[in-house]
C-alpha cells in the first residue's frame, strides 16, 4: 500500500481508460468544452423554491484503493485526486500514502501531503509533474497542506499535534517560518483565509484554532479557539471551507454535525484588531455517520460528505430571523452517492456549470452537477 | 514494549459449541443472499488470539456472541469488547485485531464500529475515539511492525 496522486484526464463525457503503465502525475484531467449554458436568470433565486438534482456526470475508476481527496485546478479544468494504491512515479518522493493534495493559486504547482511526513511540491511541466521539493520536518504522518492566497506562504498538519508555516522563496526553495504548537492532539486540516493571511486549523482534540500575525513579521499566534464551551463541536473537526466572500466559515465533525461560524472581516481589513468567530447555527440530523469534508461554493452552497455514504447540499434560508441571525437548509441530500464513505467533496471553480467531485473509500472519484429540474 | 506482561493470570473460560459452519454452505439456492446475522459476525472474530496469551478472545471472555450487534438491512456492525483488565494497554491492539479482521472478512458496504464495554477500561473514551477514526487506523496499518502483529492475532481466526 503505497500511495498514488492522479491527475486525470476527461473528454466531454466520455473519459478514456487508462492504459495500465499510466501512473501517477501523469495523466492529466482537463474538461473539454464547458458545455455552454445560458445564464439562467433566476440563478441567484431562491434555489429551495426550484426542484434540484444532482446527477452524476463522470465516473473516474483510476484508483485501486480509496481515495482520500480530490482537488481542483484553480485556474484550469484540471482535477487532482489522490489515494492509497500503488504507483510508480510518487514511490520515489512519497513512501506513504499521500493524504490529500492542494494547488496553488496560479495552478502550476501541486503539494501533495503525505503519511511518510513529508510534503512534495509538484510542478506540471505539460506532459508530466515533477517534484521540485520536499518538505520535511514533521515527526510523523502529515494530513493536510494549503496554500494562503497569494501563494507567498503553504502551511502544512500533522499527528504530531502540530502546523508548520512555510515561506515559499524563489528557485524552488521553501523555508520553515514558524512551527505551531497548541492543539493537544492530531490535526486534520490546515486552511488559509480567502482573503487574508489567517491560519485556521482543525483538530482531533474537537477544536478549530485561528492564527494571526498581528503585526505582520511573520510571528504566528493562536488567536482564537472555537472548543465546545464556544458552542464548537464535541468530537474530532475534520474540515473547514469559507465562503467567498471569507466573512462565513462551515465546519464538519465526527460528532455527526456541520457548524457555521461568522466573523466581522471588514474590521479586520480596516486593521482594526483581531475579529473572533462567533457561531451562527449547527446542523444536525443530516448525517448519521461521520461527516469527513465539507465545501462551501462560489454561489453559496454548501455540500458535506460523509461515512453514510452520502452528500449533503444546503443553502441559506431566506427567512431571515433578526435575532438568531442566518439559518441553512437542506437543498438535497444524495443517498448512496458512492458505496462506501465519502472522504473528500469539492465544487469545481467554474463559474459555467455547478460541478461537485467526491472521493470515497470505495475508490472512485465522482463528478456531478447541480441540475434544475424542469 | 512492557517487559512484564498486562495480565499475567488470565482467567480462561470453555467455550460454547459452535454452531457448524458449513451449514452457510449448504444454501441450494444459487441466488439467496443471506442475511448476515450475530453468529456468523462473532465467527469471524472469536478466535483471534489475544497479543499476549496463547488463548482466543473468546476463550479469554473479551468476546462473546452478545458482544456483537449486527443490522444487516442497514449494513452496521457494532463489536464491544471486554479488555481482561482495566489498565490493558493492550486494548487498542485488540480493537485494532478485531476491525482488521471485519473488514477483511465482511462485504465492503458494512459500516463497522468497534469500542470496549463501558465500565471496563480506564482510559475508554480515548480509545474507543482512537479505534473509530479510521485515518488513525490506515496509518497505524502502514506501520510494519504493528501489521506484524496484528497477523500474528489474526492467523489463528483464518483457519
Amino acid at each position: 500500500m503505497i500511495n498514488n496522486l492522479r491527475v486525470g484526464l476527461m473528454e466531454e463525457i466520455n473519459f478514456p481508460q487508462l492504459p495500465d503503465n499510466q501512473t501517477g502525475l501523469s495523466v492529466i484531467v482537463r474538461f473539454r468544452g464547458e458545455r455552454e449554458r445560458e445564464r439562467d436568470e433566476g440563478r441567484r433565486m431562491d434555489l429551495m423554491e426550484k426542484n434540484m438534482e444532482l446527477i452524476e456526470v463522470q465516473k473516474l475508476e483510476g484508483h485501486t484503493d480509496r481515495v482520500w481527496n480530490a482537488a481542483w485546478n484553480p485556474v484550469s479544468p484540471i482535477l487532482a485526486s489522490c489515494s492509497g494504491d500503488n504507483t510508480t512515479v510518487l514511490e520515489e518522493t512519497h513512501t506513504r500514502t499521500v493524504r490529500s493534495c492542494s494547488w496553488s493559486p496560479s495552478g502550476k504547482l501541486l503539494a501533495t501531503a503525505s503519511f511518510d511526513g513529508t510534503t512534495a511540491i509538484w510542478e506540471d511541466l505539460g506532459d508530466e509533474f515533477e517534484c521540485i521539493s520536499t518538505l520535511e520536518g514533521h515527526e510523523n504522518e502529515v494530513k493536510s497542506v494549503s496554500w494562503n492566497a497569494s501563494g507567498s506562504y503553504l502551511a502544512t498538519c500533522s499527528r504530531d499535534k502540530s502546523v508548520w508555516i512555510w515561506e515559499v522563496l524563489g528557485g524552488n526553495e521553501y523555508d520553515c517560518a514558524s512551527v505551531l504548537n497548541g492543539h493537544t492532539q492530531d490535526v486534520k486540516m490546515v486552511l488559509w483565509h480567502p482573503t487574508m493571511d489567517v491560519l485556521f486549523s482543525c483538530s482531533y482534540d474537537n477544536t478549530i484554532k485561528v492564527w494571526w500575525s498581528e503585526d505582520d513579521d511573520g510571528d504566528y499566534q493562536c488567536v482564537q479557539t472555537l472548543d465546545e464551551s464556544t458552542n464548537g463541536h464535541s468530537s474530532t473537526v475534520w474540515a473547514i471551507s469559507f465562503n467567498a466572500a471569507g466573512d462565513k466559515m462551515v465546519t464538519c465533525s465526527d460528532d455527526l454535525t456541520l457548524k457555521i461560524w461568522r466573523a466581522d472581516i471588514s474590521m479586520m481589513h480596516s486593521g482594526e484588531g483581531y475579529a473572533p468567530w462567533t457561531h451562527v447555527c449547527t446542523l444536525s440530523g443530516y448525517h448519521d455517520r461521520t461527516i469527513f469534508s465539507t465545501h462551501w461554493s462560489s454561489d453559496d452552497i454548501i455540500a458535506s460528505g460523509a461515512g453514510d455514504d452520502a452528500i449533503g447540499l444546503f443553502v441559506e434560508s431566506k427567512q431571515h430571523d433578526s435575532v438568531n441571525g442566518p439559518s441553512f437548509n437542506l437543498l438535497l441530500k444524495k443517498e448512496k452517492a458512492h458505496e462506501m464513505d465519502i472522504n473528500s467533496v469539492q465544487w469545481s471553480p467554474s463559474k459555467e456549470n455547478r460541478l461537485l467531485a467526491s472521493a470515497s473509500d470505495d475508490g472512485m472519484v465522482k463528478i456531478w452537477q447541480l441540475e434544475t429540474i424542469p | 514494549m512492557v517487559s512484564g506482561l498486562i495480565n499475567e493470570n488470565p482467567i480462561v473460560y470453555e467455550i460454547k459449541e459452535r454452531r457448524d459452519v458449513r451449514a452457510y454452505s449448504s444454501n441450494t439456492d444459487e441466488l439467496s443472499v443471506d442475511a448476515i446475522d450475530q453468529l456468523e459476525v462473532f465467527d469471524h472474530i472469536r478466535d483471534i488470539k489475544d497479543p499476549e496469551h496463547p488463548y482466543s478472545l473468546e476463550q479469554l471472555k473479551v468476546l462473546t456472541e452478545d458482544s456483537v450487534e449486527v443490522d444487516d438491512t442497514k449494513s452496521r456492525v457494532r463489536v464491544t469488547f471486554t479488555p481482561t483488565v482495566e489498565h490493558c494497554s493492550m486494548a487498542t491492539i485488540i480493537g485494532l485485531c478485531v476491525r482488521v479482521k471485519l473488514m477483511r472478512s465482511l462485504p465492503s458496504r458494512y459500516k463497522i464500529d468497534i469500542r470496549v464495554a463501558p465500565g471496563t477500561h480506564a482510559t475508554e473514551a480515548a480509545v474507543n475515539k482512537q479505534l473509530n477514526d479510521k485515518e488513525r487506523v490506515a496509518a497505524a496499518l502502514e506501520n510494519p511492525n504493528l501489521v506484524e502483529m496484528v497477523d500474528e492475532c489474526l492467523s489463528p481466526s483464518f483457519e
